[in-house]
């Protein structure tokens, strides 16, 4: 029985590809400089998320765990290539916009993380939903600090908007504050770490209130990680010995 | 049967392999399809850049197929757009770059046949967003203090920014920057000072 309502509550919020897993940094970090291309290479994402999730569910029993990695990698690849010529071909501006930084999709880590911990694990049903989910919380968290990074770098809000959605969302193009001088910190990679700081800050303030303020434990008990040489249970840590 | 095949080495080479040749035909696929459409829109977007440099009244011959290949002993081989009108070489342009303060700039120069600027632009940078990037013709008019220049106006000594003694404005905060593409715009007007001739006599092509 698959729980919808627990995956997008994943997705979204408790165990957020950026927020929650702290993965995909280095394409978050590049590209938020405005929120309009936090949102392009979200919702690139987010298609990337969903087809690779359904392609490694279906090919679950076939991939045997031997070769499981290289074989996520070359799904991932494959589609994010696609996803490059096609917006090439169909969707130049945009292209334009988000040519360099489309083949760091496959440097996602949360990609092939989901692919691994989830995807290969459930129905395609459940992958696919797995994965828009997924990349929601990764969309909203790039327009977040793409947003934050664009008001007060350069004093605009979706600048560009319509290059990348179609001349119809020009309304979204703001200025929020004319004749601003700008603030170069913030749109420079610094600025990314910062305002991401910050943001975290912020999350787990929140979470904090929502559990009434019990959980002040500084990180969770580990459960098992999974690595190169084995399965590290914290549990039976002598099985590895 | 079946389970002992999926533990045996060999199968796990023979999946992979599967795999990547199934990716490979995906990809061979996509590539067909899209490859005509990349390539009208490569084509748009020179024509759009040329477009920039050189004034359309100037020339009525298929600009971006227009190409004429100089061999220069420092720049290397440089393609040259060569626009005519009736026959007669109006224009040309061809595309240097240049290392700012993030790496290349890519700078196309369209010239007159007397080696007067018509206009400069750039095509790409990674300069500074906020400093450096004042060299874009979105952000700054800048770049259009270049048209009517040639390499007496100014004279070689003033082909540098102010800071350096010449006659072209840097930007606050950023030297390095208009620096480099002032020194770009300079390589190139002497370059076409050095090919001026077979450049003008250029065979036309076939239409």
């Amino acid at each position: 029985m698959t729980d919808f309502a627990k995956i997008a509550r994943d997705g979204i919020w408790d165990n957020n590809v950026v927020f929650g897993q702290l993965l995909a940094l280095c394409p978050l970090l590049a590209v938020t400089g405005t929120a309009t291309n936090g949102l392009g290479m979200g919702i690139t994402s987010t298609a990337v998320m969903v087809v690779s999730g359904v392609a490694v569910s279906l090919l679950r029993h076939v991939i045997t765990p031997e070769i499981r990695i290289p074989a996520f990698v070359l799904i991932i690849a494959t589609i994010v290539t696609l996803v490059d010529l096609g917006l090439n071909a169909w969707a130049h501006d945009l292209h334009k916009v988000l040519g360099l930084f489309i083949p760091l999709i496959v440097t996602n880590c949360a990609i092939l993380g989901r692919a691994e911990a989830f995807a290969s694990r459930q129905s395609p049903v459940a992958a696919g939903f797995d994965g828009l989910m997924m990349g929601l919380g990764f969309t909203l968290a790039l327009v977040a600090l793409g947003a934050l990074r664009e008001i007060f770098g350069a004093g605009t809000l979706f600048a560009n908007a319509s290059i990348l959605l179609g001349p119809r969302f020009a309304f979204l193009e703001l200025t929020v504050f004319p004749d601003y001088q700008g603030f170069l910190l913030l749109v420079l990679p610094p600025g990314g770490f910062i305002v991401m700081g910050l943001l975290l800050a912020l999350k787990a303030k929140l979470d904090q209130r929502v559990s009434g303020g019990v959980d002040l434990t500084p990180g969770r008990p580990a459960g098992k990680v999974f690595t190169s040489v084995g399965v590290l249970d914290p549990d039976h840590k002598e099985e590895l010995s | 049967m079946f389970q002992t095949l999926r533990t045996h080495p060999a199968w796990h080479g023979l999946l992979l392999g599967a795999f990547s040749l199934v990716a490979a035909l995906i990809l061979a696929l996509g590539s067909d399809l899209t490859r005509a459409p990349i390539a009208a829109r490569a084509a748009e977007d020179l024509q759009l850049s040329l477009s920039q440099v050189i004034p359309a009244a100037l020339y009525d011959n298929d600009l971006t197929s227009s190409i004429h290949m100089l061999q220069d002993q420092t720049e290397g081989a440089v393609p040259v757009f060569v626009a005519r009108r009736d026959g007669q070489v109006t224009a040309t342009a061809f595309e240097l770059t240049g290392f700012g303060y993030a790496g290349a700039i890519r700078v196309l120069i369209g010239l007159a046949p007397d080696g007067q600027v018509l206009g400069v632009r750039v095509l790409a940078h990674a300069e500074t967003p906020g400093l450096g990037d004042k060299i874009e013709i979105r952000k700054s008019p800048w770049i259009d203090g270049f048209a009517g220049r040639s390499l007496t106006n100014p004279p070689p000594s003033g082909w540098k920014v102010r800071k350096d003694g010449g006659v072209f404005d840097q930007f606050s905060g950023a030297t390095i920057t208009p620096r480099a593409v002032v020194q770009t715009v300079a390589r190139g007007l002497a370059l076409f000072d050095r090919h001026r001739s077979t450049v003008l006599a250029a065979p036309q092509e076939q239409t």
